[in-house]
């Protein structure tokens, strides 16, 4: 895992005295919060319906136990006791004090964590695959190029202020876990045929008001070219991104107005002035940073099948979280494990102090010190010995985390919407545990099979409701929450955006609408093996509209 | 009808203008502005708090009253009003003596 150098420690310490003095001096009244708010902002401090919100970045997703416990720590003594890990691979806490910031600021630089950039039009948090490292169908870790264009885009002086927020992602397998074509700038790791190592590049992907899937405008670029290639299309960007109009200002409508094919020709042009100037990699830099990541010396550990064997026969609950919540490793002794935020009727993504301590407990004994936060809401031990998975499980089943769905239907991606959120038009919280209960039954669930269920509360997407294979989107429709559903959206390598079906439905509404869709799906499917998003894009949405419509007057 | 509603500075709490002068933090007893001078008023006072820095993001916001109690006509501020609809052991709504339901 990457460690601060003096550079690192000394740069955040200094964020975080400089902070202390700006709400010092607010709190005094000597600034205005005109003034102050963007300087909140570039510290992750937000101010939402019922308290302040401050968003700690998570870089790519990798947590050690000791940051895990802090987490904990934090919530503990500054919050309610309690975090709620997003969609970004970042924890949010809800109810901070303005005045305790500072304080929850140095906790955090003390175990290599900070909350800058997680606001503002600057390049945000870089995220990746959560199973990074681990993963068996990875060429390489893609951690420690998002680790280098970190470095390369932190207070990034010509990237502070563009004209609006830059998402990153990248991963380096060949499933796409990491949802690289919703991002302005998706990474593919990947190998030529010489077997080096480089990126297909695709731009301009994104979700909210306007959402687009990324297009692809270089199918190998050599990893040494990273930083030169990322700078040439944040100039082109920065140059001609629309600053007279927030909701045009992404890159996507960029990509989108210019065309693709010419877009990637500005880049290329840009990038024939930089691509041999300091930004190109040396080796010995892209290793140095590699060393950070080296995987865990993972001992042979055989016997593990024969255990796995066995506590499967002595107990069905362990079964039934190995089938779902277990995930193949690059080394067969050795698995990566979904920790579900998922419980049965539970809010997404919400973890409290104790069960994040004892995560990091389990981690620290059983999973070589690492956990990762996955872009779904969930925590991932990304190393554990098939031989400790009872043991794990086990320790799950102690505090309540061992739910069994991982890819299914209570799987659910939520934002925190109507609840908390000050931009949000309705609730998705309440949907999402509605949801989560009607489904709660394990065997519909596993008959149901895979079911990406993704929820907003507004038009931001936060909940990636434009790639759920079902997705809900909350608006405001004369003062009351109105439900509005889309059908096939999906986040991997067949990106694809939802299609809206008809009107919405009303709080009480969406979750019977919802149970009519999957029924729909179970009576149209091919069979068991033909999955929701699989049978969606056979059918298309006809037979979902007669089912929810059906005997309503519908315009053409 | 309106209330002055605001976010405390120092902690961010939601809080509201109270009917006896200075910011509370439970809609019961705010001050209801019942036509347009004292919506004015109400505004001045709104934008007093933020030069003294007591409160951020004053506004106000419309509301009804259903048997002498003030009610929002927004879900949004019934929920200000309220805490968190899926965790009502948290915000105003757990305090001993509140009783607000959101939705
Ligand atoms: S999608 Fe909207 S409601 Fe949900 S967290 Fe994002 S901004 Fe808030």
């Amino acid at each position: 895992m990457y460690r601060y150098d003096e550079f690192d420690h000394g740069f955040v310490k200094s964020r975080v005295a400089e902070f202390r003095d700006q709400v010092e001096r607010r709190l005094a009244g000597e600034i205005t919060e005109d003034q102050f708010r963007p300087l909140r902002l570039m510290n992750g401090v937000y101010l939402q319906l019922h308290a302040y919100m401050l968003r700690v970045a998570i870089p790519y997703g990798t947590l050690s136990s000791r940051q895990l416990r802090m987490l904990g720590h934090i919530a503990r003594t500054y919050d309610k006791g309690y975090g709620h890990f997003t969609t970004r691979q970042n924890i949010q806490f809800n109810w901070p004090t303005l005045s305790d910031v500072p304080a929850i600021l140095a906790d955090l630089a003390s175990v290599e964590m900070h909350a800058i950039q997680t606001s503002g039009n600057c390049i945000r948090n870089v995220t990746a695959d959560h199973f990074a490292g681990a993963a068996a169908d990875e060429v390489a870790d893609p951690r420690p190029y998002a680790e280098i264009l970190r470095q390369w885009s932190s207070l990034h002086p010509e990237f502070s202020y563009l004209p609006r927020k830059f998402k990153i992602a990248v991963t380096g397998a060949t499933r796409d876990r990491a949802a690289i074509k919703t991002h302005d700038i998706g990474l593919h790791l990947r190998k030529n045929e010489r077997g080096e190592l480089g990126f297909a590049v695709y731009v301009g992907g994104g979700q909210g008001r306007t959402p687009m899937i990324a297009k692809k405008i270089r199918d190998f670029l050599p990893e040494e070219h990273l930083l030169s290639y990322a700078t040439a299309i944040m100039r082109v960007y920065n140059l001609h991104g629309r600053r007279d109009n927030k909701y045009k200002a992404r890159l996507k409508i960029l990509v989108h107005e210019t065309g693709a094919e010419a877009f990637g020709r500005q880049v290329e042009a840009e990038w024939q002035a930089l691509r041999d100037s300091e930004l190109r990699l040396p080796e010995s830099d892209i290793r140095t940073i590699d060393a950070y990541f080296a995987p865990p010396v993972l001992p042979d550990r055989p016997g593990g099948d024969e255990a796995v064997r066995l506590a499967r026969l002595d107990s069905r609950r362990f079964a039934e979280w190995l089938d779902q919540n277990v995930t193949t490793h690059r080394n067969p002794d050795y698995a990566a494990v979904t920790i579900s935020l998922k419980g049965i009727g539970e809010a997404p993504g919400d973890a409290s102090d104790s069960p994040m301590e004892a995560i990091a407990d389990l981690a620290q004994k059983l999973a070589f010190d690492e956990i990762r936060v996955s872009h779904e809401q969930n925590l991932v031990l990304p190393h554990v010995a098939r031989a400790d998975l009872k043991a794990v499980h086990d320790g799950l089943v102690e505090i309540g985390l061992a739910t069994p769905n991982a890819n299914l239907i209570t799987d659910i991606i939520a934002c925190p919407g109507l609840d908390y959120c000050a931009l949000a038009n309705a609730r998705s919280i309440g949907v999402a545990q509605s949801l989560s209960r009607r489904f709660g039954s394990l065997e519909r669930q596993k008959d149901i099979g895979e079911l990406k269920l993704k929820i907003s509360g507004c038009i931001n997407a936060c909940g990636h409701h434009h790639v759920g294979h079902i997705g809900i989107l909350g608006v405001e429709k004369k003062g009351a929450e109105l439900y509005q559903v889309m059908l096939g959206g999906s986040a991997d390598e067949d990106t694809s955006l939802g299609e809206v079906l008809g009107r919405g439905f009303g709080p009480d509404e969406i979750t019977d609408a919802v149970e009519t869709i999957v029924e729909t799906y179970l009576r149209i499917r091919l069979d068991r093996g033909e999955k929701f998003i699989d049978a969606y894009r056979r059918v298309g949405a006809e037979p979902f509209k007669e089912a929810l419509y059906a005997g309503e007057f519908r315009a053409a | 009808m309106k209330i002055l509603t605001a976010n405390r500075l120092a902690d961010g709490e939601a809080v509201w203008f109270s009917a006896n002068g200075g910011w509370i933090d439970s809609i019961g007893g705010a001050e209801i502005a019942r036509d347009k001078e004292e919506e004015a008023r109400l505004d001045a006072v709104g934008k007093a708090g933020l030069l003294d820095n007591d409160v951020v993001d004053a506004e106000l916001v419309e509301v009804e009253l259903n048997d002498g109690e003030i009610v929002p006509v927004r879900l949004r501020e019934r929920i200000r009003a309220a805490g968190p609809t899926n965790r009502t052991d948290l915000g105003k709504q757990a305090r001993p003596g509140q009783l607000a339901e959101a939705a």
